[in-house]
């Protein structure tokens, strides 16, 4: 791996990588030496043109455990902000030689461009660009799944898919990059994922996704889900005329009090509650749902710093010249030009 | 009234005997070109041409009318850094063109006699091609008053077709009047069919790519429904009406009807829409990101089968050149927009003739004819026949060649064609008799005398 | 013994066989006591991979010596790859796990335990990932096979087998809870020669 910039172009070898190398870092978490030597004299830029204090610290503390320079470059307030284009910020970061760049940025494709540019050599990590894909969430929430699904089921972590698993994501689909990266990646691990939200905030062309598709809730959680991930519902989109009231919006899909008896009522057990963070308590979360302990907010907060420890390490470490050890078993892009007529392609 | 170039220029004093070519593919012959028009045939031309003459050898070439493009941004006045009325032409003189239709979003907006005086005037004084100036249709192009379109129709620039392209004339009210208004001067109006409301902040064709892209959509409807719109506004007042860059499947359907019930519409297509597909936005590269979008497969080949069937008239390029700046960026940063001058030719070969949906008569008719009867220009786009002006061009279709956006005369790098290896080139461009393009290469400009009322009328463009 | 190695054109000789491994151990097990003088705060610690299956022969010969011992709680695995100087020279390694005993290392005598000592780049960074982890009252380093070449000032307490090498020769150890050769599991210390 060179970059990380999506879960839908990650194999599942390079996801169980990941995960494993994960397992190994939380491990080195829980020591008194909370510290390894692996990226000494390495600088890892974070590149923020969005705020994001929680995503910037869990990124600062996994490149700091492992003794990376860590420098912050909050766009915001910066250059960047006075019209500096995101080549020049690039330029700048390549002469300051930064090893890895994580990026997160308001515009989709943002790290990508970056990645595909020229105009940087480090490794790009994708902290979240725009409404595409934020891959280090989901492999954070992959993570904490794989360790929920081995527990139970009495097995290590490490080396453990998500075969078997049930996993629901409900609400703002269309803007949630969340929602994309954990679509690709838990299926790429096994899983099984369901959606449901209202059908103005699905994407046209999620038909095509490997995904079942609910508009009720209530019918999305007779599926029996091992368990239910609860995105955040931004607040440019409550008065867009995707749906009538916020009000109707929590009642018809906010994983409110009474779903979460619902889940005890049919015996569901070991089904968890999952959210990305930051809450909206009460609307599409209720506080008892929160704050029970079927939740798994604060475990998610938790293993991003292991998550995002394995990516750079996996990322920085290695010889540079020995470019994709794995690229063999990259899902297969359809070619751009296969439109051609008869003749030029099959 | 079209203005009669061929009086307003000095013709060429030099003859070309062009021997052994194929006008429109079909049996091999010589064509003597002389005072601005084909003077001779077969075997006439030969003994018929004088002792100097230029010989140009094109066994395997075809020889085909002149491209005529209507839809090209000059971007001057206003952008001169991204393309001029003189790069741009010298990129259409090598593309195969020998007249062009600037667009009116320059900046000042060529909404005034003045304006596309200015621009007509630029045109001929670069010489490389026609440079038809186009009008906008409301002041400004903020689609909120109608522009002065009976000024530019009788200025020297003689407007027939008016667009506020790049923006929809959306209120329907003002589409219809535009559409009633100018057929007092026998004008088009050219609809850039996108609904506003339905495509706010879109950036790419909404489906499954923009699913998984998460870049806003710009669903299909936005265009079809306008269509839709527009084809019974121009029926309900017995106007014509011409839609540019076509790029759905739906659009074409409605396109169908409205000619099945005698609706007098045209319709227009790019190389790009022709080509390519929203699979290449996977790269977020900028490069494809243009209005409107590059559509799906199916899409694709409904555009090829509807140029082939004449449900759509012609090939427009909407070349659309963009400094590089404005494409080294994030892909919502980036603007709108590919050049398609010096590839046009080779992808409507690529994707039309070598796909034996067109013929080489074919290719004439959706290149060279149809635009050229849409814009009211009498003298393109006509027979390669003795008599006829000649403004025509030699192709060698044999040829095979890799785009490369740094040796091309537009300006713009922005060519989503860019490493692509294409069928078709261009060896020869005549303009009025003038090679302005010979061996491949610019030659020289065909040098015209800019009439004096032209120069007189840039001070009072200026005025006004 | 030289066997010509099938297709590759690479010529391995067995320097240890299965027998010879366990004598091996068995010695460097009395070696470990003695020095220590019993069994007292010893703790094997195996540097992966093989250098982990190895520490729990090791433990299991001294439990066999001395039946106080619990094999299982003087043995664990010590992971290097985050401390190793040359992370950018080879295709990127994934870490392994590190698990202690459950005593710990702090003022134990850790027996570091590997399979080929040869730079010494490897035991350098186990005694820096040591470190990180507690501080052992002293840290001793048994090899299966010393094959020379260090290149940092490291020597082995306890030793298998010395095998003089050449820098082109490639000395591989498998171990039968880890390599199944032809379908076998098998004991055995090869050398192969790439001139």
């Amino acid at each position: 791996m060179k970059h990380l910039l999506s879960t839908q172009d990650l194999s599942a070898r390079n996801a169980l990588r990941l995960l494993d190398t994960a397992e190994e870092m939380a491990a080195v978490g829980e020591r008194e030496i909370k510290k390894l030597p692996a990226l000494r004299g390495r600088t890892v830029v974070n590149l923020f043109f969005e705020d994001s204090t929680r995503t910037r610290i869990s990124f600062e503390a996994a490149a700091k455990r492992l003794s990376a320079d860590v420098i912050n470059f909050a766009a915001k307030g910066s250059s960047v902000s006075k019209g500096e284009s995101l080549k020049d910020t690039a330029q700048t970061l390549e002469a300051m030689s930064a090893d890895a760049v994580v990026i997160r940025h308001p515009a989709s494709g943002a790290p990508a461009r970056l990645a595909a540019s020229g105009w940087i050599d480090a490794a790009v990590v994708n902290a979240g660009d725009g409404t595409h894909e934020h891959p280090t969430q989901a492999l954070l929430d992959a993570f904490t799944l794989r360790r929920h699904w081995a527990r139970i089921a009495g097995n290590p972590s490490a080396g453990t898919t998500l075969v078997g698993m049930k996993v629901l994501i409900v609400g703002d689909v269309l803007h949630s990059r969340v929602a994309r990266s954990n679509v690709w990646l838990l299926t790429t691990l096994g899983a099984e994922v369901l959606l449901a939200g209202p059908p103005t905030l699905l994407p046209v062309g999620v038909g095509s996704w490997p995904c079942t598709v609910f508009y009720n809730l209530d019918d999305a959680l007779a599926q029996r889900p091992d368990a239910v991930m609860m995105l955040r519902l931004q607040a440019e989109r409550m008065n867009a005329a995707f749906f009538p009231s916020t009000r109707e919006y929590s009642r018809r899909w906010g994983f409110d009090d009474g779903r979460l008896a619902l889940l005890d009522t049919m015996g569901l057990d070991d089904t968890v509650i999952m959210h990305p963070g930051p809450m909206n308590r009460g609307l599409e979360i209720s506080s008892a749902a929160a704050d029970s302990p079927r939740s798994t907010v604060l475990a998610q907060v938790r293993n991003g710093v292991s998550v995002r420890m394995a990516a750079l390490y996996l990322l920085l470490s290695g010889d540079p010249q020995d470019d994709d050890d794995h690229s063999d078993d990259r899902p297969h892009q359809d070619d751009p030009f296969a439109t051609t007529p008869e003749g030029r392609t099959p | 009234m079209s203005p009669d170039t061929t009086t307003d220029r000095a013709v060429d004093p030099a003859q070309y005997l062009i021997r052994g070519v194929s006008p429109l593919g079909g049996e091999a012959t010589d064509l003597l070109v002389r005072g601005g028009v084909i003077a001779a045939s077969g075997p006439d031309a030969a003994s018929g041409a004088a002792a100097d003459a230029v010989t140009i050898e094109a066994d395997g070439l075809v020889a085909l009318p002149g491209m005529v493009d209507l839809h090209t941004h000059l971007r001057e006045p206003g952008r001169e850094d991204a393309e001029t009325v003189e790069t741009g032409s010298r990129a259409a003189a090598l593309g195969g063109f020998t007249a062009i239709h600037a667009m009116a979003n320059s900046s000042p907006v060529a909404d005034t006699a003045g304006v596309v005086e200015q621009v007509y005037r630029l045109g001929l004084a670069s010489g490389w091609v026609e440079v038809r100036p186009v009008g906008a249709v409301t002041v400004g192009l903020a689609g909120e008053r109608l522009a002065e379109l009976g000024a530019m129709a009788e200025s020297r620039a003689s407007v027939r077709v008016f667009s506020d392209d790049g923006i929809c004339v959306h209120d329907p009210v003002l589409m219809r009047r535009a559409l009633e208004y100018v057929k007092a001067f026998d004008g088009v109006i050219a609809q850039h069919a996108q609904e506003p409301r339905l495509t706010e902040g879109a950036q790419m064709n909404e489906g499954e790519v923009s699913a998984v892209l998460g870049l806003t959509g710009w669903p299909a409807v936005a265009e079809e429904s306008i269509i839709a719109r527009d084809v019974l506004l121009a029926q309900h007042v017995g106007s014509r009406l011409h839609v540019c860059h076509v790029s759905t499947a739906g659009s074409v359907e409605i396109i169908r009807w409205a000619k099945a019930r005698g609706i007098d519409v045209t319709a227009e297509v790019t190389p790009h829409h022709l080509l390519l597909t929203d699979e290449l936005v996977r790269s977020y590269d900028p490069v494809y990101k243009v209005n409107p979008p590059l559509r799906t497969s199916d899409d694709v080949h409904a555009l090829r089968a509807a140029l082939a069937d004449g449900t759509i008239d012609v090939v427009g390029t909407d070349h659309a050149p963009h400094p590089s700046e404005h494409k080294e960026c994030e892909w919502a940063q980036a603007a709108m927009g590919m050049t398609g001058l010096e590839t046009a030719l080779s992808v409507v070969q690529h994707t039309m003739v070598e796909t034996g949906l067109l013929d080489w008569a074919g290719f004439a008719r959706v290149t060279s004819v149809t635009p050229a009867r849409i814009g009211r220009l009498d003298h393109q786009g006509r027979p390669l026949a003795v008599g006829e002006p000649a403004n025509l061009i030699l192709v060698d279709p044999a040829a095979r060649w890799t785009v490369d956006p740094t040796t091309m005369a537009t300006k713009g790098r922005n060519s989503p064609f860019r490493g692509l290896e294409l069928p078709g080139r261009v060896r020869a461009t005549f303009f009025e008799g003038h090679p302005t393009v010979l061996d491949g290469h610019l030659s020289t400009p065909r040098r015209g005398q800019v009439p004096a009322t032209a120069v007189d009328g840039e001070d009072a463009a200026w005025n006004i | 013994m030289t066997v010509p190695a099938s297709e590759s054109g690479i010529h391995k000789r067995v320097v240890l066989a299965e027998a010879d491994i366990d004598r091996a151990l068995t010695r460097i097990a009395h070696e470990i006591l003695e020095a220590n003088k019993g069994p007292r705060d010893l703790v094997l610690l195996g540097i992966p991979r093989r250098g982990f299956p190895l520490a729990q022969r090791l433990a299991q010969k001294i439990a066999a010596v001395d039946p106080s011992v619990d094999p299982d709680l003087i043995t664990g695995q010590l992971d290097v790859t985050m401390y190793r100087d040359d992370l950018r020279r080879h295709p990127t390694r994934s870490p392994l796990a590190t698990q202690l005993p459950p005593s710990g290392i702090d003022d134990k005598v850790v027996v570091l335990v590997d399979d080929v000592l040869y730079s010494g780049r490897t035991i350098r960074a186990g005694l820096d990932a040591l470190a990180d982890l507690g501080r052992p009252r002293a840290v001793r380093l048994a090899v299966l096979v010393d094959r020379g070449h260090r290149e940092l000032p490291i020597r082995a307490d306890h030793v298998g087998k010395n095998l003089p090498t050449s820098s082109l020769e490639r000395v591989r150890v498998h171990l039968a809870e880890i390599d199944l050769i032809g379908g076998s599991a098998v004991d055995e210390v090869v050398i192969e020669d790439r001139t």
